[in-house]
């Protein structure tokens, strides 16, 4: 039972940092590359995610779109809410990352005669990446536990299974003490493979200054 | 079946002024904590250290969802029945105890180290030196975080609702099994919080331009 519910909280929180961070990549670009209304949409939409609570907007997909004629299972509802949130944040840090590249890097990349795509890619984008890879996985690891929050919902991830077996139980302080074991056990082996992903991927910034955000921001 | 009007968004505007109230407890509650912790950080003493790194790590790690469990449905299973509003607070302080120390101890540790020599010089005792040269300091650098993450402190009360607390949230659910309209419900509720978190954030990242432009001597 447990074992189910751990077995959740992970797919949610893998394939929502995945999508996540696509969509995050993509809305970077956009601001980078495209016009500047392109870059207000994107502003706009991240400022709207992270000034409301994740629990707002998982209702309003949950509840609020059938009223417009899209229907989805609590998993569904979850997974969207999940992507989108972390889309806004993971944005947010990128564009850090970005503002932090100098602008005499872009110039010397179109000096080679790089095009603004490859410029976007190898002089801005994995820079970027690997400067705020730190935040990036900060926030990974508070989606994780943020998706506690898909049991409103009625989705059986980890929480959720916590309030059935105490309620089959009636022993709710085991019950919550081993389940906020397991979380602090997945979170923790988050932040280690995290840590050795980073080194892996973005072996050459080890002596860069790495930017990471102290603002322990969550969803 | 009602519909979804004046009273209603009345009602739900009311409530937020209890996110508010609980926000600002959990805020001042943790602080004192939190700041406990960011000191202790910073002792002397290693076992000290050992522990509020410890507590640190452990409030980090896990959902404030099962903070709110424990303190509700797990304290009254082992006879303490604690009222949902004291539940509330206590799990989000607890929260916030843990970001405002690690936030503060970043801000004591980037106040220059010579203050400290040089405030030791003048035969300052430890908490004179807290006191007097780098707390001082210390808050001033640290007011760009601490605001930003309020923000985050205030979303956060919206998971209270679910010990039955009447917060902004819990009333628009309330609202939305009465009326079923959840779509205007919950872009009113959206509505309020961005009103409440959306300054907040732009103070905070204004504070962080006005303390870069008056440290770049």
């Amino acid at each position: 039972m447990i074992l189910n519910g751990v077995g959740l909280t992970i797919v949610l929180s893998f394939v929502a940092i995945g999508l996540g961070l696509v969509l995050a990549t993509l809305m970077s670009a956009l601001r980078s590359l495209a016009g500047s209304w392109a870059g207000y949409v994107v502003d706009a939409y991240v400022e709207l995610m992270r000034n409301t609570p994740f629990l707002v907007q998982l209702f309003m997909i949950f509840f609020g779109l059938p009223q417009l004629g899209i229907r989805m299972n609590g998993i569904e509802a979850s997974l969207l809410a999940m992507t989108l949130n972390l889309a806004a944040y993971a944005t947010e840090i990128i564009r850090a990352g970005v503002d932090s590249i100098h602008k005499s890097q872009i110039e010397a990349g179109l000096a080679l005669a790089l095009s603004r795509r490859q410029v976007f890619q190898y002089v801005i984008l994995q820079p970027a990446f690997a400067r705020v890879w730190p935040a990036l996985s900060s926030q990974f690891v508070l989606m994780m536990l943020a998706s506690s929050i898909c049991s409103f919902v009625s989705v059986q991830e980890l929480s959720g299974t916590a309030a059935i077996i105490e309620a089959d139980t009636f022993r709710s302080f085991e019950t919550y003490i081993v389940v906020t074991g397991v979380y602090l056990v997945l979170a923790l082996s988050l932040k280690l493979a995290l840590n050795w992903l980073g080194r892996k991927i973005f072996p050459q910034v080890s002596g860069l200054a790495r930017l990471s955000d102290a603002h322990g921001e969550a969803a | 079946m009602q519909t979804f009007g004046w009273p209603e968004a009345y009602f739900i505007l009311r409530a937020a002024s209890w996110t508010l109230a609980l926000t600002a407890i959990a805020f001042v509650i943790g602080s004192i904590i939190g700041g406990v912790f960011a000191i202790m950080r910073l002792s002397r003493i290693k076992l000290l250290r050992r522990f509020a790194a410890g507590y640190i790590l452990v409030v980090q790690s896990i959902p404030v969802l099962m903070v709110l469990f424990m303190s509700y449905y797990g304290l009254s299973a082992a006879g303490i029945e604690l009222p949902p509003f004291l539940a509330a607070s206590a799990s989000l302080a607890i929260y916030a105890s843990a970001y405002l120390a690690e936030i503060w101890r970043g801000s004591i540790e980037s106040v220059p180290r010579q203050q400290w020599e040089a405030s030791a010089s003048l035969a300052l005792t430890t908490p004179q030196q807290y006191r007097y040269v780098i707390l001082p300091q210390a808050l001033r650098i640290s007011l760009p975080p601490t605001v930003g993450f309020l923000v985050q402190l205030v979303k956060n009360t919206s998971i209270v609702q679910v010990v039955g607390f009447v917060d902004l949230m819990r009333a628009g659910m309330l609202v939305n099994n009465a009326t079923y309209q959840a779509f205007q419900i919950f872009t009113l509720v959206a509505a309020i919080y961005f009103a409440i978190c959306f300054p907040l954030s732009r103070l905070s990242r204004h504070l962080e331009k006005v303390m870069n432009a008056s440290r770049s001597h």
